[in-house]
């Protein structure tokens, strides 16, 4: 390739950017088309056409503001009961509540694993090597079998996911006070963590009764079976309050990614930017988890699958990998509620795509990584 | 006087210092050549002057204010440091590394302006064919200039090279150092390097600072450093010096014992 005079150059690179612009419409063009999709599927009679599924989430936008009196004093629940029709009530109460919560959650993972990578600079970097996944697990067994929780109520299963699921952050954290806070000792910790939280999760389903093990069971598979629209509002609140200072932070993220001498000689406080972004994006996992139990491979596969695409620069990784990773644990859903008549946790069908997916990128790489 | 280093020291445990009581000037305009064997604290004293390592004693005053009063972000717009070899993991292109650069200039997004300027360094270096080559995809040499581009772009007073002609072939050794040597005369631009070819150090340092364990053995022009006593001294081998266009010219015969 060669590239006669600055001005060829520079209609090159608005080109180069303008690809990866188009990417990432790509991917929340595809968000909403497989919403869509995942809303057709159900056993509701007679079907709904794709069509009517847009129609009716468009109209009753207007029934909830005029109504937003009725919502207030009886909850969102009581109001669809009452006003919604039945294909109105299908859509809006038993299955929007679980495709948002897909959307969320997946963009939050994906842009959550981005951010670990960019950090630690590891390809292999992920809430699971960070011992995050592992925490919320041992939480969540720890309330549901000797039902020993930190919060009470009818949250506690998922209060108690979330604390133990940012214990692994806070020791490294703590840990880079006396070593320096090298991605190497990150991971490490991290890895520490994880087998130390699955050696505790395990100890405590190999003395519990069967029924506990059954939901503990259930719980560690993750699923979005729970998504109500009681929690998709904390959920999504975290995302968004997360997400910002993410992409904020992007152009740092690049810094950091040319190596950590370089980094501060380019004018940024390297650990102080690690240990910020590592706390946010612990937030933002264990915030999603917590609700829907462990999905995997979401933040491991969908920034690498992105990063293959449209390159590494994390000021168009973050929001392409978030809207990729939202339309691929939607699709992992909605294959896991049609493929069989029982429906599957999608954290086992994620496994199943991406295991093979992933192996398949690595066969195809071009470079060591992408 | 651009720089001025007083009384540094550096260690990691107090029981091995690193850096000893290490005093150095440098005027505008000057290449300072920073030789000496493996582990002298060539590379510890480069980052030390950058921040990027905290002395644990002494002062360095840029432009006469002490760097410690400056933020590493302004830090960033008057020292350029360039790296022995990249740590990208990432896919990152060239022209993306480049506009790293901008950091001390920018706040979220790059401005057209950057843009521009990243381009012109592009330009200056003659590397504008590689823009939108993966800096991984790169040779050492080409990947040493995209470096060079990268901290020029940082509109720096002082330049800190970190071995920059090592694993380059001879070839790049004299392209990198003759375009070192060009951005020094042309802008104005001060620089360290730290080199272990002492015959490149030879021919383009304006002066030579000769390190052992940590102080500083020698100083002063390529002639009177870089003499045969010196070099045994310090690194341990017999040498031949052979005068080429007023500087001397090095040739290693055999390690000898220290004396």
């Amino acid at each position: 390739m060669v590239i006669s005079g600055t001005e060829d150059l520079k209609s090159q690179y608005k080109r180069f950017i303008g690809r990866k612009i188009l990417f990432i419409l790509v991917t929340i063009a595809f968000t909403f088309a497989i919403a869509g999709i995942a809303a057709l599927v159900g056993s509701y009679y007679p079907p709904i056409s794709f069509v009517e599924v847009y129609t009716i989430i468009w109209q009753v936008i207007p029934k909830i503001v005029n109504n937003h009196g009725y919502i207030a004093a009886h909850g969102i629940d009581a109001f669809f009961r009452e006003y919604l029709t039945g294909k109105e009530f299908v859509i809006w109460e038993l299955r929007l509540p679980r495709i948002i919560l897909g959307v969320f959650a997946g963009m939050g993972l994906a842009i959550a694993g981005t951010a670990m990578q960019g950090i630690l600079r590891n390809p292999l970097a992920s809430p699971f090597t960070l011992g995050i996944s592992a925490g919320a697990g041992f939480g969540a067994t720890l309330a549901l079998i000797p039902g020993i929780a930190l919060v009470g109520g009818e949250y506690f299963v998922i209060g108690n996911a979330f604390i133990f699921a940012m214990v692994p952050s806070f020791v490294i954290i703590g840990l880079s006070r006396y070593r320096r806070a090298t991605p190497e000792t990150m991971i490490l910790a991290g890895i520490a963590m994880f087998y130390m939280f699955e050696g505790m999760t395990t100890l405590l389903r190999f003395s519990a009764i069967p029924e506990d093990e059954a939901e503990v069971f259930h719980w560690l598979v993750g699923t979005l079976g729970k998504a109500s629209w009681a929690n998709i509002i904390p959920v999504s609140a975290i995302v968004a309050i997360c997400i910002l200072p993410l992409i904020w932070k992007s152009w740092d993220l690049n810094v950091l990614g040319a190596g950590d001498e370089a980094a501060k000689s380019l004018g940024v406080n390297v650990e102080r930017i690690r240990v910020y972004i590592l706390l946010i994006a612990s937030l933002l996992t264990a915030g999603i988890i917590c609700f829907t139990g462990i999905i995997g491979f979401i933040g491991l596969v969908a920034p690498h699958i992105c990063r293959m695409v449209i390159g590494g620069d994390n000021r168009f990784l973050i929001p392409a990998s978030g809207f990729f990773g939202a339309a691929l644990l939607l699709s992992a859903d909605t294959l896991a509620r049609t493929i069989v008549a029982m429906v599957l946790p999608v954290g086992a069908v994620t496994y199943f795509l991406g295991g093979p997916l992933f192996l398949y990128l690595i066969l195809k790489r071009r470079r060591e990584f992408w | 006087m651009r720089l001025k280093v007083q009384d540094l020291n550096f260690w990691y445990s107090p029981k091995m210092p690193i850096l000893r009581d290490i005093n150095l000037e440098l005027a505008e305009s000057e290449l300072l050549g920073v030789v000496g064997p493996n582990g002298a604290g060539k590379s510890t004293l480069l980052r030390c002057i950058d921040r990027i390592l905290i002395p644990r004693k002494g002062t360095i005053m840029l432009n006469g204010r002490d760097i410690r009063t400056i933020d590493r972000l302004e830090l960033a717009s008057k020292i350029g440091y360039i790296p022995q070899s990249g740590s990208q993991v990432f896919p990152a292109t060239v022209f993306d590394t480049v506009l790293l650069g901008r950091r001390p200039y920018i706040g979220w997004r790059s401005s057209e302006r950057d843009e521009e300027k990243v381009l012109e360094t592009l330009k200056l270096l003659n590397i504008e064919d590689l823009a939108l080559r993966d800096i991984n995809e790169l040779s050492g040499g080409q990947q040493q200039k995209v470096f060079i581009a990268r901290a020029l772009t940082q509109e720096p007073e002082l330049l800190l090279l970190d071995e920059p002609t090592s694993n380059l072939d001879i070839r790049h050794q004299l392209e990198v150092m003759e375009l070192v040597k060009r951005v020094i005369r042309e802008q104005g631009i001060s620089a360290i390097m730290a080199i272990h070819d002492l015959n490149l150090a030879a021919r383009y340092a304006d002066r030579i600072l000769m390190m052992k364990e940590g102080r500083i053995y020698a100083e002063g022009k390529p002639a009177s450093v870089l003499n045969a006593e010196n070099i045994r001294r310090v690194y341990g081998v017999e040498v031949e010096l052979n005068n080429h266009n007023g500087r001397p010219y090095i040739i290693p015969l055999r390690a000898v014992n220290w004396a």
